[in-house]
């Protein structure tokens, strides 16, 4: 039933969202962390989208995180002699996040995510409409 | 009697079904709207009526305006799509095709979310439309088989 399967798309599309929001998050938090998990600064994350393969007939396509990738560019350089965790010539390197591409990442996921909850409520709408045909 | 009733419901029937149809199609552009090298799809509706209605033997099939004469089923008129393989069929044989961007993006997308919107509240309107209308040829026969009363 095709009206069903919006949901399923749209819902899809939230999910993936709220993914890239919380990686969004997550760089925001750690945009001073000198160590992460692996000892060296912490790497600003993003997430790679991809379309699902639709149903048979190919109408519909919902969309997923593929991958979680790391930002290879380098580490930002602070002169901190102080800090514990600096190298013998004082510098410590700080975590690569720009916090400016990730404000807009974050306004980008909110409004895709609120975008895809219109596109549910008006199918939500369609199929109720359609329940009271010949009433 | 009963294939007489049919055939009178049959094009608001097989019209709600597109619409529907198309809704998904759209849904799917807006949920895809961020995946690097999605290719919005659409379809083109009223040649994709005239199928469904042909298919059907609807006795209103070939009323609802000229279409125009083509030598491949991939030849439509609508020149805001471009015919592919690739985009798929719906279930009744209906090609997908591909919808022409009026800005390219540098990921390869080709959503445009405010046409996609537009497109999306214009079908939900219609297809609201033709839920009125059916719901009309059902209350046009309830007071044909009633007599009235």
């Amino acid at each position: 039933m095709s009206l069903f399967d919006i949901f399923n798309v749209s819902g899809s599309a939230m999910s993936a969202q709220a993914q890239r929001l919380n990686v969004t998050a997550s760089n925001l938090a750690n945009a001073d962390s000198v160590t992460s998990a692996n000892g060296e600064a912490y790497r600003a994350k993003q997430v790679v989208f991809e379309a699902t393969p639709g149903n048979a007939d190919g109408t519909s396509t919902g969309v997923r995180v593929k991958q979680v990738v790391e930002d290879p560019s380098p580490l930002k350089q602070m002169y901190d002699p102080k800090n514990p965790a600096a190298d013998e010539k004082g510098y410590v390197s700080m975590p690569n996040v720009n916090v400016v591409d990730e404000m807009v990442n974050m306004l980008s996921a909110s409004r895709s995510y609120q975008n895809n909850v219109e596109t549910m409520n008006a199918a939500k709408t369609m199929l109720l409409k359609t329940l009271t045909i010949g009433q | 009697m009963v294939s007489k009733l049919d055939d009178f419901l049959g094009y608001n029937q097989a019209a709600l079904n597109l619409r529907s149809q198309r809704q998904q199609v759209i849904a799917s552009n807006i949920a895809n709207a961020d995946t690097p090298n999605y290719k919005a799809k659409d379809f083109d509706f009223g040649s994709a009526l005239q199928s469904a209605l042909k298919a059907a033997g609807n006795s209103a099939a070939g009323t609802a305006g000229q279409t125009l004469a083509t030598t491949a089923a991939k030849h439509f008129a609508n020149a805001n799509l471009v015919a592919d393989n690739g985009a798929g069929t719906l279930s009744d044989g209906t090609p997908l095709q591909y919808r022409i961007p009026a800005q390219n993006s540098v990921d390869g997308n080709t959503v445009d979310m405010d046409a996609e919107r537009n497109q999306f509240a214009d079908n939900g309107v219609r297809y609201e439309a033709g839920l009125t209308m059916i719901n009309s040829d059902i209350k046009a026969m309830m007071a044909a088989i009633q007599g009235g009363s």
